[in-house]
């Protein structure tokens, strides 16, 4: 219960929220969003700041499951949901397939390769005009059903994305504190040492970088279904930064950090709409500022804060120190 | 088909000395502070940009003047960018370098959206449009002064490096940066000299290459990703594997736009990059590397 107390105030704030707000634009239309990207960066952050494995390419994973689900569904009339299993086994397979050669690579060559097979698979959506719709998108996407209850107002997606988002929080929350989220941890620390440990690292890199994927293939299809439109400008190499910049401004290695910055780098944009011209400059700027001077992200920074506040004898250390344990116990 | 094929090699090497002069620009910067510089093509679009702004219009500048002009001022964004976003986060790992410079890039072309709008810009040619002609190939004056420009600033760079002083401070200081401190060498100063002939570098290929290419608040983008492409299939930190890499990436991509289809030559060059990747990660000109435990 008090592992996962965080989980439980977060869940009981998604809930409560609509019932506040229940036409507000911000909560219902915003808010979906949100939640997509908070889907987006969780898994993200298990492959970048858990396992430590840079990916300049998610967009792709998000971009394969979202047009698997529009062309199937669109095109061909397939049930939603067998096309949605069906865009989870299609990126399952292509993450399978390139995880070995491309995790085989570190740092900025690691960087590179999966920004380039992100550029490519955005390419490949341009390109097949006949299948993709190229570069204007795809549009008439039917929308979910559930049990026959058909998903189509705002709230009510608010709901689906919501439980969605919810259970893959939790997913992420119980996977670093078993057994293969502390070789994944090991794995962050020092590959050799994780390997003298016992831990088969290739099985273990693969494993997370293939979760990864299929997280992000499961909320591109719940994106392409909601949205009723898919265009390649949604999953270009643009979007894979902002997914690593969520990750990084919230803090790594930290689900709720994931959440924090998927959330305000959602909300940012909205806000900055004020300042019209001002707004690539601005984002630009904060992405910088934050990085320079709180390198641990946002949310991770003000929590030593806050602990620190808290236990004034207590070091940022040993507070680092008691998150390693975390799960040990 | 042989005069075709003439024709794609002409564009790929102007296209590949613009890349080579961008990756040129990246590994200057990632031997001199261990830093991918994501904003490299921003130096190329602020050359382009503020050259065209300054010749632009009844009171402008002649060219040639406005040309140094250009130069000078991506220069001072360099040198800018160095003091006040890459030396404050000195020791940062790189996946927060790699945020900080990519947050500089956005930064810059915020500023140039700004200023200059979302229009697409054209440059005069330097010495005029009449082509000459090779075979049925045609060539442009200007092809011819972004092949020279590039191939005089590569060998200035080579020769920057090998044989002065203050070039030779700063492979000392990618070696060894406390080392070189202990000999007397600044290494401050050094960082932002490394900076200001990246920028100085980018602002070229800049100039020399958009009268032929035309250019908008957002051209840097790509560039900067195909001169990342380039230093890295040469090898990271090779200044002149990274040349290499930029004239293979601008044939590859001019010959696979010609020959196989337009639409896939920029995903034909990233294919060729991942495979280089996977088969030799540490690029074709690279020393192979054990890492450290």
């Amino acid at each position: 219960m008090r592992r996962l107390a965080g989980f439980y105030i977060l869940a009981a704030g998604v809930a409560l929220l609509p019932v506040f707000f229940p036409d507000n634009y911000f909560i219902t239309v915003v808010g979906v969003t949100a939640g997509i990207h908070v889907i987006l960066a969780v898994s993200l952050n298990l492959l970048m700041g858990y396992a430590g494995q840079i990916s300049l390419g998610h967009a792709a994973f998000f971009g394969i499951g979202a047009y698997t689900s529009a062309i199937l569904s669109a095109r061909y009339g397939w049930n939603p949901w067998l096309a949605m299993l069906t865009g989870l086994l299609l990126t399952g397979v292509i993450a399978y397939f390139i995880a070995r050669p491309i995790l085989r690579l570190k740092g900025h060559y690691l960087a590179m390769a999966t920004l380039g097979f992100g550029i490519i698979i955005n390419i490949v959506l341009v390109q097949n005009g006949q299948l993709t719709g190229g570069p204007d998108g795809l549009g008439d996407i039917p929308s979910l059903t559930i049990f026959g209850w058909e998903v189509d107002s705002d709230l009510h997606w608010y709901g689906v994305i919501g439980v969605a988002m919810l259970a893959v929080i939790w997913l992420s929350l119980n996977i670093i504190d078993s057994r293969s989220g502390r070789a994944l941890r090991a794995l962050h620390g020092s590959e050799v040492a994780a390997e003298m440990m016992g831990i088969n690292t290739t099985t273990t890199k693969t494993g997370v970088f293939v979760l990864a994927a299929l997280i992000a293939s499961f909320a591109g299809s719940l994106f392409s279904h909601q949205q009723g439109f898919v265009s390649p400008g949604s999953f270009s190499f643009f979007f894979s930064i902002e997914l690593v910049t969520m990750v990084v401004l919230g803090g790594m290695a930290s689900t709720y950090g994931a959440v924090f910055g998927a959330i305000v780098l959602t909300f940012l944009p909205e806000l900055l709409v004020v300042f019209e011209d001002y707004e690539v400059m601005i984002f630009g700027a904060i992405l910088m500022l934050t990085m320079i001077f709180l390198p641990q992200g946002i949310f991770v920074g003000l929590r030593n804060l806050a602990y620190k506040l808290r236990k004034k004898n207590a070091t940022p250390d040993s507070i680092a120190g008691k998150e390693q344990n975390r799960g040990t116990a | 088909m042989w005069d075709q094929i003439l024709q794609f090699l002409i564009t790929g090497v102007t296209v590949g000395a613009t890349y080579a002069l961008v990756a040129l620009g990246f590994a200057i910067i990632y031997n001199a502070s261990d830093v991918v510089n994501f904003a490299q093509g921003e130096f190329v679009m602020i050359g382009a940009m503020t050259a065209i702004a300054l010749s632009a219009g009844d009171g402008g500048l002649p060219l040639p003047l406005a040309l140094i002009g250009a130069v000078l001022i991506t220069i001072a964004v360099g040198i800018l960018l160095q003091r006040f976003a890459i030396a404050p986060a000195r020791g940062a790992s790189v996946v927060t370098t790699i945020i900080i410079t990519i947050g500089a890039s956005i930064f810059l072309r915020g500023v140039a959206l700004l200023v200059w709008g979302k229009d697409i810009f054209a440059m005069p040619h330097f010495s005029g449009e009449i082509p000459l002609h090779i075979g049925n190939a045609t060539l442009l004056p200007q092809n011819l002064w972004v092949m020279g420009g590039a191939a005089l600033l590569v060998m200035g760079v080579h020769y920057f490096f090998n044989h002065t002083i203050i070039g030779k401070a700063i492979l000392a200081c990618s070696c060894n940066r406390t080392a070189a401190h202990l000999v007397g060498i600044n290494v401050g100063l050094m960082m932002l000299v490394a900076y200001g002939l990246s920028a100085f570098l980018g602002a070229m290929a800049g100039i020399l290459v958009a009268p032929i290419t035309f250019t908008s608040y957002d051209a840097g983008v790509m560039l900067g990703l195909k001169g990342f492409s380039a230093a890295i299939l040469g090898g990271m930190g090779n200044p002149m594997g990274a040349v290499a890499g930029g004239l293979a990436l601008g044939l590859i991509e001019s010959l696979a736009a010609g020959l196989i289809s337009s639409g896939y030559k920029d995903a034909i060059g990233f294919i060729i990059l991942l495979l280089v990747l996977f088969i030799r990660p540490s690029g074709m000109f690279g020393k192979v590397s054990a890492e450290r435990v």
